[in-house]
């Protein structure tokens, strides 16, 4: 298990990453973390051309953190942004999710936007970056784009990131007052890929009343389903809203696969008990913030 | 061929590799410091972990060329210039925290890293801390045990 | 400083290399050997038409490509059938490459060797092999239902079929006797495939001196002498020219136990032809698909009993999953069905295996080796019984217990060595006793209830197992004392983490009075000891720890006889006590082994000052009626011993767990986990203790999470790390452990073997304790919250 060959690139700025993926095209592989993609090197799974490693790239490791929000740069590794207070403190659901990715081995050398731009869809970061509305900035030689994360997640292992562009940074936004969030997830092992996860959104009025809620669902899709169940749970006190009722609209709206760990009647379940828990969770964080 | 400078357990080390040369190999073949294990070149095991400017990665997940002017610390640097056995190392001993011993140098930088940044760790901690490293023969009780043994020598060692 | 170590938990002499990084496993030798890599088949059933080489033989660094029509002579042949069998009447091996057919995917096809291995999978992946793809056999009642075959010229996939029946104390047969039953019960159980997943793969380095015309082999292996015979026997050496070293081995748990592996003879034999040394490390995609397999057997169980639980007759029909080849012969089915009775009495018995081919890779004995089946079909049918009768579960099985004085207890059987299955010595009610207590079995209700009433299930449940340890036919030892009094002790058998070098030195020091730290221990290099079966079913502390133990005594005497003579005493009244011979009660009169080891070899020429003491005119102790050797005398302060046991001897235990299912999402969480052990006198209970941690997590990965799937193209679709799930830290509970000792009557140190015992049990123990915190019946393993949430929807 040795990787194929490739031509290996180091760029030492932005300008020559850019230009060095745009002459690659289809043929060049950015590496950032390398915790997915060395993986499936190693394995021969893929065989890319060329690797443009923006490991020594400058900048591109700081986590930007505003109220309304936190951009975390394409090199920032998981553990850095788990272990920041300031991000704990603007955007909190980070911090919860990026403690059930894989290892801490793993967390210091892979990066929030490599599990981003890999695109897993039983991965734990796109479902909140979904969540929270975030968006990924792309960048190519003179042009710069932000996809937001509903456009943003194509397919299993698909993203909106084109032949030749560089995803530079992610944008988490910060929560708007009176919400709480959860993630709850069921693996096989602890660390393992989530047969089921749940990340869940709960805003309340001034009166502790649900305006909205909503769960972005993993390993039960395609890519991170995201289902509003603001109706569902109706505008009711938090501790009363019908979370049942939500966690049934999420388990009609998801579409697990079978694999060799779970049966999909048996993920579609947890998709149930999981938002149901994951959703309590959110409000009763929201009622207490 | 890249020309890379790697500080490996102190020691600048020169050495040409190609670019898909897993730092793994480099440590094991091109310098050879043999103690770093291969168990799956694919991230699960943990039997080649190392510290990379002191935090611990799977080498077998970075390419060398990635490494070029980092430090590194593998198991043959664990232990004191004289020899004496490091905390961890000593705490493994006595508490029979290894058997077959080649996933043991992955524990070993695991541990070593948990235990610089959390000196005191709580039992879930630990588990936690390595969860990420396969042992196939411990069934990991002693490996838990050598943990909080070797916070212990750390803490009457200060 | 005592020497008395047999008993002591003494900390491991093989630690300090292994925790600085200078413990040598096989990758870490040969810098600079060529590295092999292998093409292997993507199919699981297929005809080779044709193997293309042309776009391979550019890559850099190239050297061979070898394929099937390269072999010369023994080696084109198919590899040994190590363990024939009478009822093995369609054994089937494989050819080192594939010789027209391929059975499984991950079968070696070509050989590659290169400057390094990723020149050497350059250029496999640049070989285009032609497959006609043939229809695939696969699942093992599949296998006997389908008219596809795996080898042509074996009906039915049948490779073999055995039974054995033990009718009842008055002769009556099985099927009559559970016909009469007061009660009767009929099932089935399924046990899915793991591996013994040591977590080094298997690897060859070897070397040719081409001037000596001899061969220098290291193998990550669990029997470097066969390992060495067979080398000699493939490639047409004479035997001396042919060395064999285990070196540091990553974990063995039966996988580097079959041999020769195609690597084994294929590498050495490409050394030889390119007069290079040459090195295969083996991946671990490799290790999923080339190696083995064990565990898998389907097994249809009736029983007769009566109303206190007791067993009237038993009869049970396997189907055995072997894959593709039968290398290992039949041993796996042979130990399920010999061992499935445990502790238990059973009026009468009546087994029947077949053993079936299919196109998977082979299934050779994983740590356990068809016990964990056996105990799992006999544990099972103990849960049903007191199900069916409403008794407790450990009643039932204490109601069966073989009694404390009927040892030796004959079962009637034939065992894996050919020889009678007889019970040496154990104590199972006491067993049962000091689990209950340990565990609580007896207050768990009220637990139960208590979790009950906070919305929680648990659930208890016990298994209990004998194990035949220290199977012959043989092993040996040998001891040498120096002139500088270290204490140089060999044996043929290999380690893998075992501790030998620890729990041998400990055997030695004892027997001959020396500190341990002037011993040393070498384990699996025929350069030191050639004569050596290998390291499997818990047999190395018996085997060659009395081995070591009969030759220490060998030297021991002759040193007291050396000693006797300088001393002018008795024999009889010498001892040695820190590695100095002295006559006992007289303190001042003593003589370093060191000197005693100078006396015992009479020299011409002296190398040092301490030889000259024992040179021709130097006149020590020297009487001129008898030569300088005595006859019935060998020079040196040497002995070799050998121990060859009338049968094996059976260890025993009894575990208990409880589990908390979760209600919601149908999680398992093992809570507590209590064994009782005993495998007789403990030679280190550290190193025991460390044994059964190792061997009940691999329960809990058996029982919960690790499963080789299949699809239906023969496709292994968990192939790696990330999906072949062995439990890490965060999935293996804490074991409390307690020992009870009964010596073993059949060896000098009454001793049995502890290598597998923590694994045996453990399917059998979680599932019966998730039936009872389920109240469904759990009747295949491994489960999976999936599979538990499917039986929860099925019972409604």
């Amino acid at each position: 298990m040795k990787p194929p060959p490739f031509d290996y690139h180091a760029p030492r700025s932005l300008g020559e990453a850019l230009d060095t993926l745009a002459e690659v095209g289809e043929h060049g592989k950015v590496l950032a973390g390398g915790q997915s993609l060395i993986p499936m090197l190693n394995m021969r799974l893929a065989a890319p051309g060329h690797l443009v490693d923006i490991n020594r790239l400058p900048g591109l490791a700081d986590l930007d953190v505003e109220p309304g929000g936190v951009r975390v740069g394409a090199l920032a590794r998981h553990a850095q942004v788990e272990r920041s207070e300031r991000v704990a403190a603007v955007q909190p659901l980070l911090r919860r999710a990026l403690r059930l990715v894989a290892h801490p081995v793993i967390r210091n050398r892979g990066t929030v936007v490599g599990s981003l731009a890999h695109a897993d869809p039983a991965a734990e970061l796109p479902a909140v970056l979904a969540l929270l509305g975030g968006s990924v900035r792309l960048a190519r030689p003179g042009a710069v784009r932000d996809v937001p994360a509903a456009a943003f997640f194509t397919g299993p292992l698909e993203s909106a990131i084109e032949p030749g562009e560089l995803a530079v940074s992610a944008f988490f936004p910060a929560l708007p007052p009176r919400s709480g969030t959860a993630f709850r997830e069921v693996a096989r092992r602890h660390g393992d890929y989530a047969l089921a996860g749940i990340a869940a959104l709960v805003g309340l009025d001034d009166d502790l009343r649900v305006t909205g809620a909503a769960v972005a669902c993993v390993s039960l899709g395609p890519v991170p389903v995201i289902v509003d169940v603001t109706e569902a749970a109706g505008h009711r006190p938090a501790a009363a809203a019908d979370w049942a009722a939500a966690a049934q609209a999420v388990w009609e709206r998801v579409e697990p696969e079978a694999d060799i760990h779970a049966t999909a009647a048996y993920r579609r379940h947890l998709a149930g008990v999981l938002a149901e828990q994951a959703l309590r969770d959110a409000a009763r964080e929201a009622a207490d913030a | 061929m890249h020309e890379i400078t790697l500080t490996v357990n102190g020691v600048v080390q020169q050495v040409a590799v190609p670019g898909r040369r897993l730092l793994s190999d480099c440590l094991r073949h091109d310098l050879g410091l043999t103690g770093t294990h291969v168990g799956c070149e694919h991230g699960v095991c943990g039997c080649c972990t190392v510290l990379l400017d002191g935090e611990p990665v799977r080498s077998c997940l970075v390419f060398a060329v990635g490494a070029d002017g980092h430090e590194i610390t593998t198991v043959e640097g664990l232990a004191a210039p004289d020899g004496t056995l490091s905390p961890v190392q000593r705490a493994f001993a006595e508490c029979h925290g290894l058997q077959c011993g080649f996933c043991t140098p992955g524990f070993l930088c695991t541990v070593t890293a948990l235990l610089r940044q959390n000196p005191a760790p709580t039992e879930e901690e630990v588990l936690e801390g390595v969860s990420g490293n396969l042992c196939r023969c411990t069934g990991y009780q002693n490996i838990v045990k050598s943990v909080h043994r070797a916070a212990e020598i750390m803490a009457e060692d200060r | 400083m005592t020497t008395k170590l047999f008993g002591e938990p003494v900390r491991r002499r093989e630690d300090p290399r292994l925790l600085t990084g200078r413990g040598l496993y096989l990758d870490d030798l040969g810098a600079g050997a060529l590295a092999a890599a292998f093409v292997r088949s993507p199919h699981a059933h297929a005809r080779i038409r044709d193997i293309d080489v042309s776009a391979a033989i550019d890559v850099d660094g190239l050297l061979a490509i070898y394929t099937w029509e390269d072999l010369p002579g023994a080696l084109a042949q198919p590899l040994p059938l190590l363990i024939p069998h009478p009822a093995l009447t369609h054994g089937r091996t494989a050819h080192p490459l594939a010789r027209e057919i391929v059975r499984h995917v991950g079968e070696p096809v070509v050989m590659v060797v290169a400057r390094d291995r990723y020149l050497a999978e350059d250029a496999c992946d640049l070989i285009r092999v032609d497959y006609e793809i043939l229809k695939p056999v696969v699942g093992v009642e599949e296998a006997t239902q389908s008219a596809q075959l795996v080898h042509a010229d074996v009906p039915g996939n049948v490779g073999a079929h055995l039974v054995q029946e033990v009718p009842s104390a008055s002769g009556r047969a099985v099927r009559e006797i559970i016909e009469s039953a007061p009660h009767t019960l009929a099932f089935r159980l399924d046990i899915e495939r793991s591996a013994s997943m040591p977590l080094e793969g298997r690897g060859v380095h070897a070397r040719w001196d081409a001037d000596d015309r001899s061969l220098r082999v290291h193998s990550s292996t669990q029997t470097s002498t066969s390992v060495r015979m067979a080398i000699a026997a493939k490639l047409g050496l004479p035997l001396p020219k042919v060395e064999v070293i285990a070196p540091d081995v990553g974990g063995g748990f039966g996988v580097k136990i079959v041999h020769p592996w195609p690597e084994e003879i294929l590498v050495p034999w490409a050394a030889m032809t390119l007069g290079r040394e040459v090195k295969w490390t083996e991946d671990r995609r490799e290790h999923f698909t080339s190696s083995a397999h064990e565990r898998a057997q389907v097994q249809f169980v009736r029983v007769g009993f009566d109303g206190d639980g007791r067993v009237l007759g038993l009869d049970v029909n396997i189907l055995h999953d072997h894959g593709a080849y039968t290398p290992y012969g039949i041993i796996v089915p042979i130990i399920t069905s010999t061992q499935l009775l445990g502790p238990y009495k059973i009026g009468a018995y009546r087994v029947e295996f077949s053993s079936i081919y299919t196109n998977t890779v082979q299934v050779t004995p994983y740590r356990g080796a068809g016990r964990p089946q056996a105990v799992f079909c006999m544990e099972r049918t103990m849960d049903h019984i007191a199900r069916h009768l409403g008794l407790d579960r450990t009643a039932v099985r204490a109601a069966n217990f073989i009694q404390p004085d009927e040892f030796p207890y004959d079962q009637g059987l034939i065992f894996q060595d050919g020889r009678p299955l007889i019970y040496d010595s154990g104590d199972y009610p006491e067993s049962l006793r000091m689990l209950k207590e340990m565990i609580g079995w007896d207050s768990f209700p009220e637990e139960k209830a208590r979790a009950a009433a906070e919305g929680r299930t648990i659930g208890i449940g016990v298994g209990c197992y004998v194990e035949g340890t220290g199977v012959g036919p043989y092993e040996g030892g040998h001891v040498q004392v120096t002139s500088d009094g270290r204490v140089h002790v060999s044996t043929g058998l290999t380690s893998q983490g075992q501790g030998h070098e620890t729990v041998f030195a400990q055997i030695a020091a004892t027997e001959l009075g020396v500190p341990l730290e002037r011993i040393s221990v070498v384990t699996g290099d025929t350069r030191r000891f050639g004569y050596a079966v290998g390291t499997f079913a818990s047999r190395a502390a018996v085997m060659s720890g009395n081995a070591i133990a009969l030759a220490c005594r060998k030297v021991r005497d002759k040193a007291l006889r050396v000693a006797a003579d300088a001393l002018e005493a008795d024999p009889r009244d010498l001892e040695i006590v820190d590695g100095e011979v002295r006559v006992v009660g007289a303190p001042g009169a003593s003589i370093p082994l060191a000197t005693v080891a100078v006396l015992s070899n009479p020299l011409r020429y002296a190398f040092d000052e301490e030889a000259a003491r024992a040179t021709q005119f130097a006149g020590a102790g020297s009487s001129f009626d008898r030569p300088p050797v005595a006859p019935g005398e060998e020079p040196g302060l040497e002995g070799r011993d050998y121990y060859s046991p009338i049968r094996s001897t059976f260890a025993s235990g009894m575990h208990a767990a409880i589990v908390e299912t979760d209600p919601l999402t149908a999680e398992i969480r093992i809570l507590r986990y209590a064994v009782v052990h005993d495998c007789g006198n403990l030679i280190n209970p550290m190193i025991v203790e460390g044994q059964i941690h190792g061997g009940v997590a691999q329960g809990v990965g058996g029982a919960l999470y690790e499963r080789m799937v299949y699809d239906g193209h023969g496709q292994l679709l968990n192939a790696s790390f990330m999906d072949f799930l062995m439990p890490y830290a965060t999935e293996v509970p804490a074991v409390e452990t307690a020992h009870l000792q009964t010596p073993s009557p059949l060896n000098p140190l009454g001793i049995k073997g502890a290598g597998e015992a923590g694994v045996i049990p453990v399917s059998a123990v979680i599932a019966s304790a998730i039936e009872d915190a389920e109240g469904l019946v759990i009747d295949r393993m491994p489960i999976s919250p999936s599979e538990l949430f499917d039986l929860r929807r099925a019972a409604g």
